[in-house]
């Protein structure tokens, strides 16, 4: 029979056991059928989600779906490789589920144009596996708390693993999250530290490097004489006006630098990105996939992270899973803060406090509201609190629940004035 | 009105657009290189018996794409194989319509359409034959690479010829969960944009200022006269200066040498900032405060560097040296002139008023254009001793001479190998194969389907064999005892034994069959270390990498 000649070499693993694979499993083809029948989520299909669908199909996966927003943009082409120059501008969802369907027979593809936010929990719960190869952290802990919230302790079925992929440059990392089993995205937050925001004074007042120039072209000079125009950072005049003003501005402090490739590049907050790295990281999340949908072999638990600049450079760990993780955990985390800093200055740091990064939160402890950004008349009412002392809203200690629009779930801070 | 700044027409090219991601990484130089690069892929060396047509090659098709995308020049697949059905569960780039069809010829034509920027071209017949036909064949790249288990005489024929012509080749092999790599550089690789980490190469001269850099220091003296806002603007470096001035008159005219001292100093300058403050202290301050352990250092040369100068092409400059060499002696010259290496010159970005960052930053420019300017009188001078026609190129000087401090030279080993190779190499694996979380026990499984698959190829052993317990424990015993003949070493136990003996059972699952994830990834990492070979940035492996899927981890030898 033809497809049984064509996975020759992928049957093998799954007809024979190895030294390492669990002693209870058993091989052949009641492993080959769980594996075929087993539906998988792609989330993303840029440049690590075009390989982890190649992968998938070539690992024998016959039923998968892919979700992602994007249309294809020239920058893509370098590594996003089922794109062509006559594909810019379509959606990528839809071109590359045509195209690895089309060239790997017997494979079914379905794309999603859209959001993971458009998405309910009954969409989520017929998957078997979910694989993210996604260039956002928000979008990460989105899908992460959806599918913590999922599991229904007296429902194996509920429980989806999530197999995680990010790269930047030449480095990357993927990671296996049993969700409430084992350390979730949330617990590791911190090790995805965000890159410290310039102070906007320095912005505006005391520029010292050519990025100081581009933000203030962009942040001030925009607002001030084109804010009728929205800034569309795909819009090369609405970046060349943004370059212009950043040169003539960093003429006036003498500083010297600013290109248009740096004006792109702060703009669009642009991470460089390889064919070579996403192949390493992506495949390393689809080898995974595999081993967990077949148990031919035994998984990672749970983290390996990849450094290529100097050499190649693997570490592999086992990530703790935190008790008070405010997805997966029971337990409020404790933020020590100063008991003096006005509310807004706090809300200011949990967006950049590595171990919070939200950016637009709405705050309540138990009694009251202390901010709510939504309905307006609520803001108007919390409004004046933004000024208080937090020594004077709270007592040291006292728990915060935090909500912010871009996650479906509550985070508990315990605020200790340090 | 759009037009309040003059707006110059700017916006990249298409080209610029579409590696735009990429050249972030390693900019239009490491472009430029690629883009000179053709890049031959040796994908298989004939069947295996009457079954198996040999190595199924995903894992040089998949590097290829890897190096097809980002652009370079040309390739040339060689591979004597036609497609067949198993092909086409694991080879991304062939189709159904390939079956039959020459594989280096459909997968050539696969590739080629992912970047039309990019040459390609094919041999269907095995790389021996070529060798005899086109005895230059090799010449005209870059790089070769090369998909095995393949025959030890057709690796040792690449190899050699390989080495003479100074031409880098990466061996690879992937087979079922496992894989591994192996780079043979020339005998001499240099690199100088190795990109360290920017904060490793912060080069502050604080306990060895030079006159300017001591002046600007000086300026401040004023400290107490300065308002709050002036004095919570005075950039941490001309701080710390100011406070090792103070620092110095009560330690007879001492920097802060030890710990103990620079935490002292440390306490110096964190007493001395203004609290009475609405933020309740200063930012410049807590800088300062915070440089004090890193950047009290006196200047020490790495020891990779002083090996380098100490290299015999470094002292011993002849007509012919490179001009890597060239600019590397001057340097030495500069070294033992001034007990430093040229200044690189950037000044990170620190709490400051512009207009004194600026001038801060000049003073550090400056210095550096300087340090330039005498490597450079070094290099015309070498350059007329030596009678060499070509100035080098400005350019070629100045980066060096920014990353003087890390530049690297990797000494190229032969690929490796048990049966044959060097004592050295046997050596390594043996102490290797005593830790017991070791990788190595791959790599002698690797060597030892290597073996079975040269007697398969040569006709000394049947196809069967690729799964043979007895002609595999036969080739375990043969290489175990070549690497104990150094009596020094400790002795292969048998847990040693067993770990090889489970790698080996592991490696045999497939009958040298590639899956394709790990054949993806490791065509990852192959290509990411064919880019550093050619762009000759950053640091390529040496010279060994082995990986193991099963556990998702891999390491480093130098073998």
């Amino acid at each position: 029979m033809a497809s049984t000649d064509r996975w020759t070499h992928l049957y093998k693993v799954l007809s024979k056991s190895g030294p390492f694979s669990d002693p209870d499993w058993i091989p052949g083809e009641e492993t080959i059928k769980s594996l075929e029948e087993s539906k998988i989520l792609v989330i993303g299909a840029g440049g690590l989600g075009c390989e982890i669908l190649k992968n998938l199909a070539l690992s024998g996966f016959k039923n998968i779906h892919v979700i992602d927003m994007d249309t294809i943009d020239i920058s893509n082409l370098n590594r996003q490789f089922l794109f062509r120059q006559s594909d810019i501008g379509k959606p990528k969802a839809e071109v590359a589920a045509a195209f690895v369907q089309k060239r790997v027979k017997g494979v079914k593809i379905t794309p999603y144009v859209g959001k993971i936010q458009d998405k309910y929990e009954d969409y989520y719960m017929q998957f078997k596996i979910v694989v993210c190869g996604l260039d956002s952290i928000e979008a990460r802990r989105w899908i992460n708390s959806t599918l913590v919230g999922m599991v229904d302790m007296d429902n194996p079925e509920s429980l989806k693993p999530l197999i995680d992929g990010g790269t930047e440059g030449f480095k990357g990392q993927a990671r296996v999250i049993l969700p409430s089993l084992t350390s979730c995205i949330e617990c590791q937050l911190d090790m995805h530290a965000p890159r410290p925001a310039v102070p906007l004074c320095t912005i505006a007042t005391i520029p010292r490097q050519p990025q100081h120039c581009i933000e203030w072209a962009h942040q001030i000079a925009w607002q001030d004489r084109r804010k009728d125009d929205a800034f569309d950072s795909d819009d090369m005049e609405h970046i060349g006006w943004v370059y212009n003003a950043a040169l003539e501005r960093s003429k006036e402090f003498n500083i010297s630098g600013v290109t248009f490739q740096m004006t792109q590049g702060v703009v669009k907050n642009i991470i460089p990105a390889i064919a070579s790295t996403n192949a390493v990281i992506a495949a390393a999340t689809t080898s995974e996939a595999l081993k967990i949908a077949t148990s031919c072999n035994p998984f990672l638990e749970n983290y390996m992270m990849y450094a290529g600049e100097e050499g190649v450079y693997t570490y592999t760990f086992e990530a703790e899973k935190k008790s008070d993780c405010p997805v997966c955990g029971n337990l409020a985390r404790k933020l020590t803060v100063n008991g003096d800093a006005t509310l807004e200055e706090f809300i200011e740091m949990l967006g950049e406090r590595p171990e919070a990064q939200l950016k637009k939160p709405s705050l309540r402890t138990e009694e009251t509201t202390l901010y709510q950004r939504f309905p307006p008349q609520l803001e108007e009412q919390t409004r004046p609190n933004l000024k208080l002392k937090l020594r004077d809203l709270l007592v040291d200690g006292q728990e915060v629940a935090v909500s912010d629009p871009a996650y479906t779930i509550d985070f508990r801070f315990q605020l200790v004035f340090g | 009105m759009a037009s309040d700044f003059p707006q110059t027409l700017v916006g990249p090219s298409s080209k610029e657009r579409k590696y735009d991601r990429q050249l972030r990484l390693w900019a239009a130089s490491g472009q430029q290189a690629l883009e000179e690069s053709r890049v031959l892929l040796v994908n298989s060396d004939g069947p295996w018996g009457d079954k198996s047509t040999g190595v199924s090659g995903v894992v040089g098709v998949e590097t290829l794409k890897n190096l097809v995308l980002p652009g370079i020049g040309g390739f040339t697949i060689v591979d004597p194989a036609v497609v067949t059905e198993p092909d086409l569960g694991v080879n991304f780039f062939l189709e159904a319509e390939s079956l039959g069809k020459p594989r280096a010829e459909e997968t050539c034509r696969l590739l080629k359409e992912l970047n039309p920027d990019v040459e390609g071209s094919f041999y269907s017949k095995p790389v021996a034959e070529i060798l005899k036909e086109e005895p230059d064949f090799l010449s005209q790249y870059r790089l070769a690479l090369i998909s095995g288990p393949i025959k030890r005489s057709s690796l040792e024929s690449i190899s050699s010829a390989a080495q003479k012509l100074g031409l880098p080749v990466l061996y690879t092999r992937s087979v079922g969960f496992y894989s591994a790599f192996s780079l043979q550089l020339p005998a001499v690789f240099p690199i100088v944009e190795t990109h360290p980490d920017p904060e490793s190469t912060q080069d502050l001269r604080l306990l060895n200022p030079w006159p300017e850099l001591l002046e600007a220091g000086a300026s401040i003296n004023n400290l107490d006269t300065l308002d709050d806002h002036q004095h919570g603007h005075i950039p941490y470096v001309l701080l710390l200066l100011h406070y090792l001035e103070t620092w110095k008159k009560t330690h007879d005219g001492n920097f802060p040498s030890n710990y103990k001292e620079k935490t002292e100093f440390r306490e110096l300058v964190r007493s001395s900032a203004r609290t009475n403050n609405p933020q309740g202290g200063e930012e410049n301050y807590d800088e300062a405060v915070a440089a004090v352990l890193k950047s009290l250092n006196p200047f020490a040369l790495r020891s990779s560097t002083r090996e380098i100068f100490e290299l015999d092409e470094c002292q011993n400059l002849t007509t012919d040296s490179t001009d890597f060499w060239v600019i590397a002696s001057a340097v030495r010259e500069f070294y033992e002139q001034h007990n430093l290496l040229p200044l690189p010159g950037s000044l990170p970005d620190m709490k400051a008023q512009s207009a004194d960052y600026v001038s801060l930053q000049n003073i550090y420019k400056s210095k550096a254009r300087e340090d330039i300017a005498d490597v450079t009188k070094i290099i015309r001078r070498i350059e007329s001793q030596l009678c060499r026609a070509a100035e080098i190129p400005a350019k070629d000087i100045e980066v060096f001479c920014k990353n003087a401090s890390h530049i690297q030279v990797i000494r190229g080993r032969n690929i490796p190998q048990v049966g044959g190779g060097d004592a050295e190499t046997r050596k390594r694996i043996r102490s290797e194969l005593g830790n017991d979380e070791s990788l190595m026990p791959i790599f002698i499984a690797f060597q030892i389907l290597d073996t079975v698959v040269t007697g398969i190829q040569e006709g000394n052993y049947p196809e069967v064999s690729l799964d043979n317990e007895v002609v595999w424990s036969m080739e375990l015993d043969r290489i175990l005892s070549a690497i104990a003949t150094d009596g020094s070493a400790p002795p292969i136990d048998d847990d040693v034994r067993d770990r090889i003996l489970e790698a080996t059972r592991e490696l045999r699952r497939t009958e040298g069959g590639e899956l394709h994830n790990i054949s993806s990834l490791t065509g990852g990492l192959v290509a990411q270390e064919s880019l550093k070979v050619i762009t000759r940035q950053y640091v390529p492996l040496d010279n060994t990498c082995i990986f193991n899927g099963i556990r998702s981890s891999s390491t480093m030898y130098k073998l």
